[in-house]
């Protein structure tokens, strides 16, 4: 399946076609609709009480819709003007700016309660122009996410990950801006219906994170950071390799392939003495 | 753009982060619109604790309102009549065309159809 962030820039890819289609289509709206309920429950805010949100990506307000059904007020920005176009049509109710969020996000601290970011953060990641640097614009969205949320802050964004060196990536920007953070995989036996969430914390809250499924992931990170660790090393090991390991491998691996090999003794692998 | 959004944006640019001119953003030439929406006592309060008064007396005499007290109303007297007219300043009011500048880079953000624009050029947006 070919991704869109690999076809065009977020404002070129979603025109005004696009948009239509994307937000017209009722499988669209049915996942999307799913995942903003699946972030509502895990950012675990107080029942019946509206709180002042920040959708980051809003679109053309399909997750928006959500957030005003549950009784909050929010913000929403987006990098598509037709995007936007479409949900002025759709009678939106959040207010929304067009705005790139690698620029930062920009509101005054401790302005919001809560944010949310439904299958947006993912472009962070994008070169797509010469000026885009995608390490300074995730460090930039992170570090303004953070001022702008109150103390105890919490933001959940399902994304797309393209890789695991873009979760890591994004994880890590995170981490740098201060947050407490974590990745949060639904179905992670399904490729089709995996889904990651990021969840970040600003600070303690009272209320916090509604979180159960963070202690595999975290052990996932390690064990990949682990991973990368030996794949390096490996290299690095057979350059420095002496003589002797050097035969021991290469007798291991004949044996494996069934080959007449002799056993080891005391004298595998040793120097010969200095004859002329 | 609600009302109230404008009592938490600031300027997008870089540089200006954390200067005194970048919050609140200056308007003018607004057009504003009246839009009905369900009253939610217990938003407006919490809210109320957020907002900054100042700002909000500043950018209301912008938009032509100049009859807000300079004072913010405390916790106590509180009163449903109060809390109606800020829900209808906050939350009804609504800019759908204008500017906003910045006090500190003088970088205009224009508002139409009720959506600002936040995108910065190229030399702006590092």
């Amino acid at each position: 399946m070919s991704r869109p962030e690999q076809i065009a820039p977020p404002e070129i890819f979603y025109n005004d076609i696009e948009s239509r289609k994307y937000t017209a289509s009722s499988r669209v709206q049915h996942i999307q609709a799913k995942m903003t309920l699946r972030a509502l429950d895990l950012l675990n805010l107080e029942e019946d009480k509206s709180h002042f949100l920040l959708d980051v990506g809003c679109g053309s307000g399909l997750s928006g819709e959500i957030l005003t059904e549950e009784g909050h007020v929010w913000i929403g920005m987006d990098i598509s003007a037709d995007m936007l176009a479409t949900a002025i049509d759709r009678d939106i109710d959040g207010d929304m700016f067009l705005a790139d969020m690698g620029c930062g996000v920009p509101f005054r601290a401790g302005t919001f309660d809560a944010a949310i970011s439904i299958s947006a953060i993912q472009w962070l990641c994008n070169a797509d122009t010469n000026t885009n640097e995608p390490k300074f614009r995730l460090a930039r969205f992170f570090n303004t996410l953070y001022s702008s949320l109150r103390k105890g802050g919490k933001f959940v964004g399902q994304f797309y990950p393209a890789n695991e060196d873009q979760t890591v990536q994004i994880t890590s920007a995170a981490k740098v801006a201060g947050f407490q953070c974590g990745v949060v995989i639904d179905d992670p036996e399904s490729r089709k219906n995996r889904k990651h969430y990021l969840v970040l914390q600003a600070g303690s809250s009272a209320r916090p994170l509604n979180v159960d499924g963070m202690e595999v992931e975290k052990m996932n990170g390690k064990q990949v950071a682990a991973q990368k660790l030996t794949k390096v090393s490996k290299k690095r090991l057979k350059a420095m390799e002496t003589k002797k390991e050097y035969i021991k491998r290469k007798k291991i691996l004949n044996e494996k392939r069934g080959k007449e090999v002799r056993k080891d003794s005391k004298f595998t692998g040793r120097a010969r003495k200095a004859r002329f | 753009m609600k009302f109230i959004t404008s009592n938490f944006v600031r300027c997008a640019v870089k540089s200006c982060d954390g200067t005194e001119g970048s919050f609140p953003l200056n308007f003018q030439d607004c057009k504003l619109q009246l839009e009905e929406q369900e009253f939610n006592e217990e938003f407006i309060i919490s809210m109320l604790e957020r907002l900054d008064w100042s700002a909000l007396v500043k950018v209301a005499s912008q938009l032509g309102n100049n009859a807000i007290p300079p004072q913010k109303p405390s916790l106590d007297d509180i009163n449903e009549v109060l809390l109606k007219d800020l829900h209808s300043l906050l939350l009804e009011t609504q800019i759908i065309e204008g500017k906003m500048i910045c006090d500190n880079c003088q970088h205009v953000y224009y508002i139409k159809d009720g959506i600002a624009s936040f995108l910065l050029p190229p030399h702006l947006a590092k």
